[in-house]
């Protein structure tokens, strides 16, 4: 019962390197899936699954793209909305225009992203730090300059394409419990692969890239390569997350949503969840998404008819006052808390 | 021929405009290794206080104004060097760099919460007249702000060469912990550096709060600055106003002579193009300070 890991014999590789090696923690896991897939669809009402955990999930999904590429190949970019934004208009455009079943279109926006973040990543292999950081913000503004100004991508002067409707094998997803399962089972079949993908032989290399990369050269990692496949799996994953942001929860491909105020928050996410850690991408997508909504609750306590200039103010100021607080007190983010509780469980009834 | 001039012209003194948001930049990244994010947010606040001193909250004379902004920043930099970056002494830029992103966060949602929303139009009596010269149309406007930026280099320049403090400065910008061991005190050079950045931040807003009104996207013009500053190379002081120059003169440039064949509107991405096309021959700027590392 106790979070040990004694006792917990491991007589094969495969439970040697499994992911949670500790029991409880297995429990846990098993606890939230149980709870992602029956408890939230059978009791969640309908504005809380479309309003939080849709967005919820599909912000993770891209928290963790842009924190592969930041947090463990350590390449800093502050241009991942817009390969949202890619993602989105991509996957309607596939799904709409040429009538390409949903999963492939979507999995087909994940591959035209990682094609465009791969071209905007070239600039990696020659400058780095914050050099590379302001040349990652380009992309920022030429993504969405050509979005808006092409009119076959954006079909008009507005940039929004308003979704299509959606089928899978002829069964239509229409109610917010459908496009919550969408959503969720992709986010899953992602994350696993994901964690995997940074525990393997490619995360190493990263890690090495992120530590010191010049030192990761010499001691044999492809730079160049490792590189550009960083930016592209991060970037396939911004361009799922964006394919499914717009199909389950905005319900139309608009470049607003995914401004350069996006692509900040997208960083803020991953340094309050914490930098290279899967888990930290979950929390920092959590907090952006709920925070807004937990403010402006609170201040509906206060008053009847919260107006939206200081609404706004104040959330900057939370937001801001937040950040700085979470760099000072907890720099590592919200996943270093995690570690620590599990540190001290781990101990426990004794303080070491 | 004249009109390629005049658009020259302009754009030029655009780009003087950039080179005053681009300077805080570079000054806090010369002396504390911080890429400051809040320098966008640091001129809206300072133009927001300016107007409240002048005309929202209380009716100063311009002069006392300008100097009561500039306490207030005052106020703000000692507060980030002793709030903020004081326990992120030593702490990977990154965070650093996130910590003024926070900043950006509380300086516009406090300034807005004083002063409103609203756009408000700056008024210092600076006359906008047009003259020719040449037969080129100037307005007397962006030259008033030109010879502003031009007393402003010239001002640092002499601060960071003649003056002790600037020297104390620029050590501690070579190396920090060499400054601390001659005894020279980095937070109140830190201290010094983010008042002097306010004190850019302050003309920068006045600069272009005056000519696009008070109002929430002057936060943005620090995105404009951004290419600005890594053409120019980070911590090059004559590099961003160079690159100030160039990015003006070719954004105007492009947008007048490029924009039509294109479908208008290339100015918001232009710099940011011909950054990338400086960095892939000088991956660290025209003037910046070439890193070499060795293992």
């Amino acid at each position: 019962m106790f979070y040990r890991e004694c006792g917990n014999f491991k007589d094969s590789y495969a439970s040697d390197m499994a992911i949670f090696p500790i029991p409880l923690d297995r429990w846990g896991f098993t606890v939230m899936l149980f709870l992602a897939f029956v408890v939230i669809p059978l009791f969640a009402s309908e504005y809380l699954i479309t309003n939080i955990i849709i967005p919820f999930y599909c912000f993770a999904l891209s928290a963790f793209g842009l924190n592969i590429l930041a947090g463990y190949a350590g390449q800093i970019s502050i241009g991942h909305a817009a390969f949202m934004a890619v993602g989105a208009y991509s996957s309607f455009i596939l799904y709409g225009r040429y009538g390409i079943p949903l999963i492939p279109s979507i999995l087909g926006a994940g591959v035209v992203t990682a094609a465009v973040g791969t071209f905007f990543g070239l600039p990696s292999l020659r400058i780095k730090g914050f050099y590379l950081a302001i040349a990652t913000l380009a992309s920022q503004f030429i993504i969405e300059w050509v979005i808006v100004h092409v009119e076959w991508i954006s079909g008009g002067v507005f940039g929004t394409i308003q979704a299509p409707e959606m089928y899978i094998f002829g069964w239509p997803i229409n109610t917010a419990v459908r496009k919550y399962f969408l959503a969720l089972c992709m986010m899953v079949v992602f994350m696993t692969f994901g964690k995997n993908l940074v525990r393997g032989q490619m995360g190493r290399n990263w890690m090495a890239i992120r530590d010191i990369d010049y030192a990761a050269e010499i001691i044999g990692v492809n730079l160049y390569r490792d590189k550009l496949i960083a930016f592209a799996v991060s970037t396939f994953y911004a361009g799922i997350a964006g394919a499914l942001l717009c199909f389950c929860y905005v319900g139309a491909a608009n470049i607003e949503e995914f401004n350069v105020m996006t692509s900040f928050a997208l960083m803020g996410m991953i340094i309050i969840g914490g930098l290279g850690t899967v888990l930290g991408s979950f929390f920092g997508a959590g907090f952006f998404v709920t925070l807004p909504i937990l403010i402006n609750h609170s201040l509906a306590a206060f008053m009847d008819v919260v107006p939206s200039d200081i609404l706004s103010n104040i959330e900057a100021i939370i937001f801001g006052g937040l950040i700085v607080l979470f760099l000072i007190v907890e720099p590592y983010g919200m996943a270093r808390l995690w570690h620590t509780i599990k540190d001290k469980l781990r101990l426990w009834p004794f303080p070491y | 021929m004249t009109f390629f001039f005049e658009v020259l012209v302009n754009g030029l003194m655009t780009g003087i405009m950039y080179s005053l948001v681009g300077l805080g930049f570079a000054l806090i990244f010369k002396a504390s290794d911080v890429f400051n994010m809040a320098q966008g947010a640091m001129s809206l606040f300072a133009s927001l206080a300016l107007y409240g001193f002048l005309e929202q909250y209380m009716h100063l004379p311009l002069w006392l104004a300008l100097l009561c902004t500039v306490a207030v920043m005052t106020i703000w930099a000692y507060a980030i060097v002793f709030v903020v970056l004081k326990p992120l002494v030593n702490r990977p830029p990154l965070m650093l760099f996130m910590a003024t992103f926070g900043v950006t966060y509380l300086m516009e949602g406090i300034g807005q919460s004083i002063y409103g929303t609203q756009a408000k139009g700056l008024n210092l009596g600076i006359p906008d007249n047009t003259y020719e010269v040449a037969g080129i149309f100037i307005s007397s406007f962006d030259l008033f702000f030109t010879a502003v930026a031009a007393v402003l280099v010239v001002g640092l320049v002499w601060f960071f060469q003649k003056t002790r403090n600037g020297r104390a400065l620029r050590a501690v910008s070579d190396d920090h912990e060499a400054a601390l061991c001659v005894g020279i005190p980095l937070l109140k050079a830190w201290t010094i550096t983010w008042i002097v950045a306010g004190v850019v931040a302050t003309v920068a807003g006045v600069a272009w709060g005056t000519r696009l009104g008070v109002q929430y996207s002057l936060s943005f013009i620090a995105l404009k600055a951004l290419p600005v500053l890594i053409i120019g190379g980070i911590d090059s002081i004559t590099g961003v106003i160079i690159a100030g120059l160039i990015v003006g003169a070719g954004e105007n440039l492009g947008e007048v002579f490029i924009g039509p064949y294109v479908g208008g509107g290339i100015q918001t991405f232009f710099p940011y193009l011909l950054a990338l096309l400086v960095l892939y021959f000088k991956p660290y700027g025209l003037f910046g300070k070439e890193i070499i590392e060795r293992v």
